[in-house]
């Protein structure tokens, strides 16, 4: 297991007015979603509009934070300061609409364990201060999950 | 529509060009190509040009082209289609003479991406192309993009790690013979697999080089190809097409639908298929992407790339070479001339003296991906007018 520690850095992102859900939802340990009221389906990134169906009808909604990873690399070069390698980057696939994926480290896993379909969950990590305050979300292997679950 | 043709193409080494610029390599590139036209070019016959540049490290891209150039008198339009630029040029100026509005037209790309820094690269060049705001709270630059891609094949297809190499020592081994490349040396499969990982599954050798450079073609109407040359090259086909630019949204991984699109529209214009192509020169930024390009262009079937490049159907004396000239690996990328210079590797190949030339090829394809992947442009290019 590679204990993970926080980076000294990260670039934080600016919330807008449509991922502030996203990358505020942490502050309550919340995965926020956007999710389409006219055909059900939750999409990501956040937008004004459903890509799908193209109803306005749309609202961040909570989900399970749990997913599984769908692809990841192992980023070996310090492209960006304060973020020193090895670290994972990897696409999760939500446990509630497998079509909707987020980019995202995955954490305290010895990259020899990685796979496809690897079970994870979601947790936060607070950058900012004041009004720019964001949690961004992480994941790391889930922990109570069996892989049936989710498969 | 005019049937179009390329009657002249020329292009300068790719390499680090330290000592030049832009409005340098630009005009150095067009006389090349002027030279090249075998019945002369009276530089007064352009019409119009068509520029693509991604970036432009020399200031205002149209008026770099007219004022390096001496061409004041015709309009010039800037291209910027990320790394599909080179063919999305090339489409732009064969719609403009297919229309009618001019006979005569000058296609240029030029970058120089090594202007930057390798480290900074990523931050002045990767941001065209990018979406900042969410991939790099995560540490998510360029080759890590088309990483995620590659290690979902992966895991989906039977190519490997060594299937990947066997790429980049193929398109190394491609460029020894080429003036114009910038990576002259052959590798083996065991030194692909050693070097130093990037973003896994990439290790540098699986990555292109960054380059600098500039690629020129003269393109034509039917009514004036006698003019130039009883030897052209026809434009049969070309096409682009568009993909989701957030990995977040594309369900399938192991394919580059940008690809696709554009292909096919390229193929339905020409009025072939894949079975027709003779070689082709393929996007590999990434040893991988040229893999996944062999589904998405129809040269072989889905997963079906890992065998098709270990049988050498893509080396020089296969049944289909790709990247005879190096391809973006060996000869390398400066993204606004690189799908330039495929089809002025492309014009020589077809007219039968290209520095690797691939013997009895009549039909050929150059393609690109970008924006990441969200963005492809496709040429066929024949010396048989169809």
């Amino acid at each position: 297991m590679n204990a993970y520690t926080r980076p000294d850095f990260r670039l934080p992102p600016q919330p807008t007015a449509e991922s502030a859900a996203f990358w505020t939802g942490g502050e309550r340990g919340k995965l926020l979603v956007m999710r389409c009221r006219a055909c059900g389906h939750f999409f990501h990134p956040p937008a004004p509009v459903c890509f799908r169906c193209r109803s306005l009808d749309v609202a961040p909604e909570a989900t399970s934070g749990r997913g599984t990873v769908a692809a990841f690399t192992v980023n070996q070069q310090q492209w960006l300061p304060g973020l020193p390698p090895p670290y994972v980057v990897a696409m999760i696939e939500l446990a509630e609409d497998h079509d909707v994926r987020v980019t995202s480290n995955v954490v305290d896993v010895d990259p020899k364990d990685l796979r496809v379909g690897l079970p994870v969950e979601v947790f936060f990590e607070e950058w900012g201060e004041g009004e720019d305050r964001v949690w961004i979300p992480l994941f790391q292997p889930a922990t109570d999950t069996h892989e049936g679950e989710l498969a | 529509m005019r049937r179009v043709a390329i009657v002249g193409a020329g292009m300068t080494p790719f390499k680090e060009h330290f000592d030049l610029g832009i409005k340098d390599l630009v005009p150095m590139a067009v006389s090349e190509m002027a030279g090249s036209v075998d019945k002369g070019l009276d530089r007064a016959d352009i019409q119009a040009a068509w520029f693509g540049e991604l970036t432009t490290t020399d200031g205002f891209p149209a008026g770099i082209l007219a004022d390096s150039c001496d061409l004041m008198d015709i309009p010039v339009t800037r291209v910027e289609n990320a790394c599909a630029t080179g063919n999305d040029a090339v489409r732009n100026a064969t719609y403009a003479v297919a229309s009618g509005a001019f006979d005569v037209v000058l296609v240029v790309g030029a970058d120089k991406v090594r202007e930057s820094s390798s480290r900074s690269t990523f931050w002045e060049w990767a941001k065209l192309t990018r979406d900042v705001a969410w991939d790099y709270p995560v540490g998510l630059v360029a080759p890590a993009n088309f990483a995620l891609h590659a290690a979902r094949y992966l895991h989906e297809s039977p190519a490997t790690r060594e299937h990947m190499a066997m790429v980049a020592v193929k398109n190394h081994k491609h460029a020894v013979p080429n003036p114009k490349a910038q990576l002259r040396y052959e590798i083996t499969v065991e030194q692909v697999l050693s070097a130093p990982m990037v973003v896994a599954p990439f290790g540098l050798l699986d990555c292109t080089p960054q380059s600098d450079g500039a690629a020129a073609l003269l393109v034509v109407s039917e009514d004036v190809v006698e003019q130039y040359t009883d030897h052209p090259v026809w434009v049969r086909g070309v096409g682009l097409g568009l993909d989701r630019v957030m990995h977040q949204h594309k369900a399938d991984m192991t394919s580059f639908p940008a690809t696709v699109k554009a292909a096919r529209a390229a193929y339905a214009m020409a009025g072939i298929g894949p079975q027709d192509i003779d070689l082709a020169e393929v996007h590999d930024c990434f040893s991988a992407v040229e893999l996944i390009s062999y589904e998405d262009l129809g040269f072989t079937d889905r997963f079906g790339a890992a065998a098709y490049v270990a049988s050498g159907a893509t080396t020089v004396g296969g049944a289909r070479p790709v990247n005879a000239s190096g391809g973006l690996k060996a000869k390398g990328h400066p993204p606004g001339a690189t799908g330039v210079a495929q089809c002025v590797e492309l014009f020589e190949q077809l007219r039968g003296h290209a520095s690797n030339q691939v013997d009895g090829a009549t039909t050929a394809l150059a393609h690109n991906i970008g924006g990441p992947t969200a963005v492809s442009a496709v040429t066929v290019l024949s010396s048989e007018k169809g």
